[in-house]
């Protein structure tokens, strides 16, 4: 028998982004509010702090900081007539999509890289078409335009970069193209909170190149503080060493935008808020009408089941849990890719990532010294930034020359043709640490028909229930944008003055185990219409309206950007409608 | 005059505000960072003799042996300096082996165990202490078989004709995966030539001063990241190992 506990106002699933900003949002309204992590409290201190935490072994390869597969994985396949198998482990520092856990989620260990999507971004479909005509859209695609609009999202982009503390330069003022920044980008009201991080060496070089093929590079935006920050909310954060144990560590001087460094830090002080970790969520429970749900129901750390009753569930526990969570549950009809019915796990998508390592004879770089959005960049091959016209392709990319990680057992670059091993390898390691950077490409993945989420019919996890099953496969559009972008990277590599380059092209067939892209979207996606989205532009279940779905779940496809600044959006945006509209008359927002 | 932020110093700072419910006491102590002085800081003291702490908690003689020359045939020492067997590889597999690595104890292990595409990752029930263990038995008979001696007693020019079969696959071992064998042995070779000298590899850090890596110390890279630009910057190599002993940790005050 389940223990019972009394009922709150808000229940909220998973302490990420997602999670810690609705939390707050609400808790901030006066309601009561319960946040469940299955994962364990951590903070700035003591869990993040040197020297212990430089430990590349510990956090770059073992992923001391992520999920622990032993209770809960998921299965993969490329494609409907494969049989899925679960992902087993986190290979050596690898491991295509390493998912977070515990208080803050991912957004403890992540990089930073904080990006507003493009206007085109949210309309797709109906700008794909306009521009190139229908038959421009791949065979199978199932893009689909978000509900909303960038201008509809651009204030609460704007409420996230000043809570968070983004670093950046403007590109786009009102309007007026400025200087130094990103002249791609959507008008934004304001200026970034804070100015740009430092540029690298490399960046530099780079930077350099890519002006003299005639692209406009511009400073990452970055969750990394280019100086100390107070925040509306009044909480401080300090200021980046550029330490060079950023992507996949936590910060020692919470100098990182994550959760526990900016909304998190208010909600734990307010009374109406109660924190459970170790609290894993195993469904949400929906009354007779199945139109309602009533509470969710958790495993706590001593096995015990509980269910906690609440007028509004958030469901923000990433992309994937709340997939799973929506199916574990039974809420809604599952996506059936034969008959092309059903929603719940339809339109997930992914992102890729593809390289080209440059190697100078006459430059020396500090590879170290780095934070994890300390990047140079272009943007002119994204969205549709270019004329696609003949490409065979919809869609791009950035381009950039990011500092990211740089201890020596994941990296240690030597050109190619050098023996893995032996002295030759290690004259070639010795000479070419500080002689060589990398560029990389991020491309966007669209949604297909055979790219979907359900649950795994053989595995189970820890507490007995079935896995998410993933489907997917890149299909010709992703070749070809990465085969285009890669050729643009190693052209700038080029210009910039490469001696030789390493060219890692994307690999035909998408494989779980080398480190990639860590941007899983889609599965319970957002929509104008009923009838082709699971969620409302508001993020409220069309058949639930008191449940909400929080993440980049609601992605109807990707962009070439990584999406945390677009679910820390959402995040505020729903919390805004929620607050605004449904407390006033609890029930559909549109 | 430190080289970073005391550790002392800086849990009680980050404590009071990292784990603040009342807002903002910040971070205030961070202001100093720009004034934090940098270089030099004293250089640790060199390890005792070579070969001193060679102990094992896991493999057995006959693996001690294997893994010695191996990882020696992987990261030789030769003019560019000590190669992993100097470096303490062994001691860093052996450890590795004995802890949650080796047991696999966060990967799913449930069943049922079937073959998969290369593209699905790690299928096998076998976990690295098993790996080591059937693939040293299967690698030492097949060696035996074939130029008459266990592993260790190869000449070099055999060990590393025997390594090269393994990476490629070209020899075919009863019970694991000659690949699989290779890749994990290298990957843990790497691993114990680059990680921070706590795991008991990088002795003396030789891993990080042969690619010139300034290691685990708190620096603020932020006022230099420009000053060097285009130029090294070279300092003594600081491991976890070094503050927590004091070895490099002395206080700001
Ligand atoms: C190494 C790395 C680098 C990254 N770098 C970037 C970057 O530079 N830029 C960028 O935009 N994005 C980046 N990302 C992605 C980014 O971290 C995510 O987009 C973001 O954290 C998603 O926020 P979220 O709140 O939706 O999910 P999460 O941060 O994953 O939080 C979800 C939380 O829910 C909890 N949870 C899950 N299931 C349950 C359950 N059943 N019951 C209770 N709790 C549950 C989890 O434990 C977790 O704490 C990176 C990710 C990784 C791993
Ligand atoms: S690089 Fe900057 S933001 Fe990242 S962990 Fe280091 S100090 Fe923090």
């Amino acid at each position: 028998m389940a223990i019972k506990k009394d009922p709150v106002d808000a229940v909220v699933v998973g302490m990420g982004w997602a999670g810690g900003i609705m939390a707050k949002e609400l808790a901030q309204a006066g309601l009561t509010v319960v946040g469940l992590e299955r994962g364990p409290y951590r903070n700035t201190a003591p869990h993040f702090q040197p020297p212990e935490i430089h430990d590349e072994l510990r956090y770059a390869r073992r992923h001391g900081l992520m999920q622990n597969l032993r209770r809960e994985t998921n299965t993969f396949r490329n494609n409907p007539r494969q049989r899925a198998l679960p992902m087993r482990q986190w290979a050596y520092g690898q491991g295509a999509y390493p998912l977070g856990e515990g208080l803050g989620g991912s957004g403890v260990h992540w990089n930073g890289q904080s990006w507003r999507f493009l206007p085109w971004d949210f309309e797709t479909r109906s700008r794909t078409v306009e521009r190139y005509g229908e038959e421009a859209i791949p065979p199978d695609a199932t893009i689909q335009d978000w509900g909303i609009t960038y201008d509809d999202l651009e204030p609460y982009y704007d409420k996230f970069e000043y809570a968070a503390g983004i670093s950046g330069q403007a590109g786009n003022l009102q309007g007026q193209t400025q200087e130094g920044g990103n002249p791609f980008e959507g008008p934004r009201q304001r200026d970034y909170p804070l100015p740009p991080l430092k540029t690298a060496y490399s960046g530099l070089l780079f930077w350099e190149g890519a002006e003299r093929l005639g692209y406009h590079p511009f400073p990452s935006p970055a969750g990394n503080q280019s100086q100390a920050y107070t925040n509306p909310d009044g909480v401080a954060m300090g200021r980046c060493l550029y330490c060079g144990f950023c992507s996949k560590y936590g910060c020692e001087v919470a100098a990182k935008s994550s959760p526990l460094t900016t909304v998190l830090p208010v909600v734990l002080g307010l009374d109406n808020f109660q924190l459970r970790t170790h609290a894993n969520v195993i469904r949400v429970n929906l009354d007779d009408t199945r139109t309602r749900a009533v509470s969710v129901t958790y495993v706590d750390a001593q096995g015990r089941e509980i269910e906690q009753p609440a007028d509004i569930i958030v469901l923000a526990a990433y992309a994937l849990n709340n997939v799973r969570l929506l199916l574990l549950s039974g809420i809604g009809q599952t996506y059936d890719p034969m008959s092309g019915e059903g929603l719940i796990g339809k339109n997930y998508s992914y992102q890729f990532i593809s390289a080209v390592s440059a190697f100078f004879e006459d430059r020396v770089f500090n590879p170290f010294m780095s934070a994890g959005a300390m990047a140079t960049v272009v943007d002119d091959f994204n969205g549709d930034n270019f004329d696609h016209t003949g490409l065979g392709f919809i869609g791009g990319g950035f381009i950039a020359q990011f500092t990211g990680e740089a201890a020596p057992i994941n990296t240690h670059p030597v050109p190619l043709g050098t023996p893995p091993w032996g002295s030759e390898w290690k004259r070639a390691a010795a000479e070419n640490y500080r002689r060589a950077f990398t560029i990389i490409t991020h491309g966007a993945v669209l949604s297909y028909r055979n790219n979907y989420l359900d649950l795994d019919p053989t595995y189970r996890d820890a507490y007995g229930q079935p896995l998410l099953r993933m489907t997917f496969n890149w299909t010709d559009n992703e070749l070809r944008m990465a085969d285009f972008l890669t050729n643009k990277a190693a052209l700038i590599a080029r210009e910039a003055g490469a001696s030789d380059i390493n060219i890692f092209r994307l690999a035909r067939t998408f494989s779980i185990v080398p480190g990639q892209a860590t941007h899983n979207n889609g599965g319970a996606i957002m929509g104008a219409d009923p009838a082709t989205s699971v969620v409302n532009p508001y993020l409220q279940m069309w058949d639930v309206p008191n449940l909400f779905v929080v993440g980049a779940s609601a992605f109807p496809q990707n962009t070439g950007y990584n999406p945390t600044e677009t679910v820390g959006a959402l995040a505020y945006w729903t919390a805004d409608a929620i607050r605004n509209r449904y407390l006033k008359n609890p029930g559909p927002l549109a | 005059m430190s080289s970073y932020v005391s550790r002392r110093n800086l849990i009680k700072s980050v404590g009071l505000a990292g784990v603040a419910r009342t807002l903002p006491l910040g971070f205030g102590a961070f202001a100093l960072a720009p004034e934090m002085p940098r270089l030099p800081w004293p250089a640790p003291q060199q390890e005792g003799a070579e070969g001193a702490g060679l102990t094992y908690a896991f493999l057995n003689s006959e693996e001690q042996a294997f893994i010695e020359a191996a990882v020696a045939r992987l990261i030789p020492a030769d003019e560019l300096g000590p190669g992993a067997l100097e470096a303490g590889v062994p001691q860093f597999i052996d450890r590795q082996l004995i802890g949650v690595f080796g047991s696999g104890g966060d990967w799913y292990l449930q069943g049922p165990w079937v073959e998969g595409e290369p593209e699905q990752g790690y299928q096998m029930r076998l976990v690295p202490q098993e790996i080591y263990r059937a693939g040293i038995r299967d690698i030492n008979l097949y060696c035996q078989e074939t130029y008459g001696g266990p592993f260790a007693e190869l000449a070099e020019e055999q060990q590393i004709e025997v390594l090269q079969g393994l990476q490629s696959g070209e020899i075919a071992l009863q019970d694991v995966p000659a690949a699989l064998f290779f890749s994990t042995l290298y990957q843990n070779t790497m691993e114990g030539f680059f990680a921070d000298p706590i795991y008991g590899g990088n002795r003396n850090k030789v891993g990080w001063r042969l690619v010139g890596y300034p290691g685990a110390a708190s620096v603020d890279y932020g006022a230099l990241v420009e000053e060097y630009y285009n130029r090294p910057y070279e300092v003594e190599p600081v491991s976890i190992a070094d503050i927590q002993t004091g070895e490099a940790s002395h206080s700001h005050e």
